[in-house]
């Protein structure tokens, strides 16, 4: 018994040390070895331990999982991590789900019963819980179904009800020892999966990061509630680690997107209220697909919306026309000049950059800069993809070094200093209404203070406004140019300028 | 036995919460897929209920084996390969060394 407490012990600070080397992106690649050799010591010793008789099927199964893992994780683009992330989120909840589940079958009438038939109850509602609720997450992304968040009436009811009802049964699971046995387990599953499947349906497309984030943490609970269950404490461990590690990026994520987790949850919109009268407000707010908000896969973009313009829309963008046609020069004339000029470039890349699949473009044109002896860096906004994180991974697959990959509160202070910011794809994120405005959905929010530099480029899709719905009140400043289009045309057309004379 | 699961349970979410604190939002993304292979240690939870299951229900362990095993897998080489795109370059031109501020 000392043995297998120390030997836990030693696994999970294996990956303890794993993750502390991920705190730098020049040994994180040796933390993530760290942690693929400590699993291998964990299996291999609960081999040893438990293997005898039904060692080589076992295997057989570890090898099929192994081989389908491997395919996964080779054949992946960088683009869909997110929806990885949401498919594997879902394995884990399943694994542990079925682990208690079979540990039910097998139940012997061990000690400590309470605790066994609590926990088994608990890990099978939030490991079935976890794997509808990341599925429905996974076709979202992917864009295969509910691309729009669905909510219906009495959505929130249901949702509350059963969780509640799974509750209640896991309490009983617990005070009556599964009544009987396990009786009552399968319908603590089947409404976790019905709860994590309402819960997901509602949530809309720019929320995900934040969806992802809870649901990694929960696939952690879920092992670690399983651990408790089958009493192996490397289990429990390292659930642990996983779960604290989602925790921490949802909350990372709320703040970034100023959205309260709870108003996540329960489905509501940022930007609904705004966009038309209120009796209606639900059915437009899902009609209106931002542009921010297109599934990964669209590799062309139609400049064309399923919805028609609005009055006010319209008449926003005639005003825009207008002062277009008023300027002095034309942007053609005017931006050679200033990129030239520019030696401190600030570019902000957004989710519409990686849509407009432009990473590559926006690399040359940072070549091309940086052959003129200009210094460039990227300001990173931490919801500027679909999960934490993702736009740092999107630029280094482009070949851009990370060392230029600034975030937030490392680049503000410097916009002040910078001669031009490139915004491309990014509306929310650069918008300075989060500071000037009150009462609208992104009061409050932390942006990019693009603003202050001395020259603004936009180039993104068109100008709507982004998934908040807030007109974004840089694009109607004197030094800020716009480039409405797809940017991965828009794009080479600046390093075209830069390349000439 | 139970005291020394919940002591290392407890221990394990604190000092999580300490180092992945300080995981840079640079690397937040290989940190999730990490974390996906970690959550694949349910595969000796599998193997452990998989020894012991009754006949007839050892399939819902070799599910739960299979399932946890493309987490880990998967987890580890997506992250694998995600880091190797992370490349810092000292680059020696002029430009890079002009202090902004």
């Amino acid at each position: 018994m000392a043995v297998t407490i120390a030997l836990a012990v030693l696994i999970v600070i294996g990956f303890l040390a794993g993750i502390r080397l991920m705190q730098s992106p020049r040994t994180a690649l040796w933390g993530n070895r760290l942690g693929a050799l400590s699993m291998l010591i964990a299996i291999t010793w609960t081999f040893i331990v438990t293997g005898q008789g039904t060692f080589s099927s076992a295997l057989i199964y570890i090898a099929i999982g192994g081989i389908i893992g491997l395919i996964l994780g080779q054949s992946v683009k960088m683009i869909h991590m997110p929806q990885t992330v949401a498919l594997l989120n879902g394995l884990g909840g399943a694994a542990s789900a079925l682990v208690v589940w079979t540990a039910v079958l097998g139940y012997t009438g061990a000690s400590a019963e309470m605790l066994f038939w609590g926990t088994s109850g608990l890990a099978m509602g939030v490991g079935a819980l976890t794997f509808t609720g990341s599925l429905i997450a996974v076709l979202k992304l992917q864009g295969l179904a509910f691309r729009k968040p669905i909510q219906f009436k009495g959505h929130g009811h249901i949702l509350r009800i059963a969780i509640l009802l799974a509750a209640l049964l896991i309490i009983l699971n617990m005070s009556f020892f599964g009544l009987y046995f396990g009786q009552i387990m399968p319908f603590i599953a089947l409404l976790g999966l019905l709860a994590g499947f309402f819960m997901t349906l509602r949530i809309g497309g720019a929320d995900m990061p934040i969806v992802i984030s809870l649901l990694n943490s929960f696939s952690g609970i879920a092992a670690a509630i399983a651990g408790l269950a089958v009493n192996n404490i490397i289990l429990s461990g390292t659930g642990a680690l996983v779960g604290v590690a989602g925790l921490i990026l949802t909350r990372i994520m709320c703040r970034a997107m100023n959205r309260s987790l709870f108003s996540v949850l329960a489905g509501f919109i940022p930007g609904s209220h705004q966009k038309s009268a209120p009796p209606e407000r639900d059915e437009q707010a899902f009609g209106t697909e931002p542009p921010e908000d297109r599934p990964a896969e669209d590799d062309k973009l139609s400049k064309k919306y399923d919805h028609e313009p609005t009055a006010e829309e319209t008449a926003t963008s005639k005003i825009g026309e207008d002062k277009d046609i008023g300027k002095a020069e034309s942007p053609e004339v005017e931006l050679p000049g200033i990129l030239k000029r520019a030696e401190r470039i600030i570019i902000v890349p957004g989710y519409g950059m990686a849509v407009a699949q432009a990473q590559n473009a926006v690399r040359q044109l940072v070549d091309a800069l940086e052959g003129q002896g200009s210094s460039v860096k990227f300001a990173i906004h931490p919801v500027a993809g679909r999960m934490p994180g993702h736009m740092n991974v999107l630029l280094a697959e482009a070949g851009i070094d990370y060392e230029k990959m600034m975030d937030l509160d490392a680049i503000n202070p410097q916009f002040e200093h910078a001669n031009l910011v490139i915004v491309v794809g990014a509306c929310d994120v650069v918008n300075p209404a989060a500071n000037a405005a009150e009462g609208t959905p992104i009061s409050g929010m932390p942006i990019l203070n693009a603003e202050k530099a001395k020259n603004i480029i936009i180039c993104n899709l068109d100008e709507k406004p982004g998934y908040s719905g807030v007109d974004n009140l840089l694009y109607n400043q004197p030094h800020v140019i716009t480039l409405w289009g797809d940017a991965a045309e828009t794009i080479p057309r600046l390093t075209n300028m830069v390349n000439s004379e | 036995m139970l005291f020394a699961l919940f002591i290392i349970l407890i221990a394990a979410a604190l000092l999580g919460y300490k180092v992945i604190s300080a995981v840079p939002p640079l690397l937040h993304t290989p940190l999730m897929s990490g974390m996906n292979a970690l959550s694949g240690i349910t595969v000796i939870g599998a193997l452990a209920v998989f020894a012991t299951a009754p006949k007839g229900s050892e399939n819902w362990a070799a599910a739960a084996l299979i399932l946890a095993m493309i987490n880990v897998a998967g987890g580890f080489w997506v992250t694998e390969r995600m880091l190797r795109m992370f490349k810092g370059k000292k680059r020696e031109s002029e430009a890079q060394e002009i202090p902004w501020q």
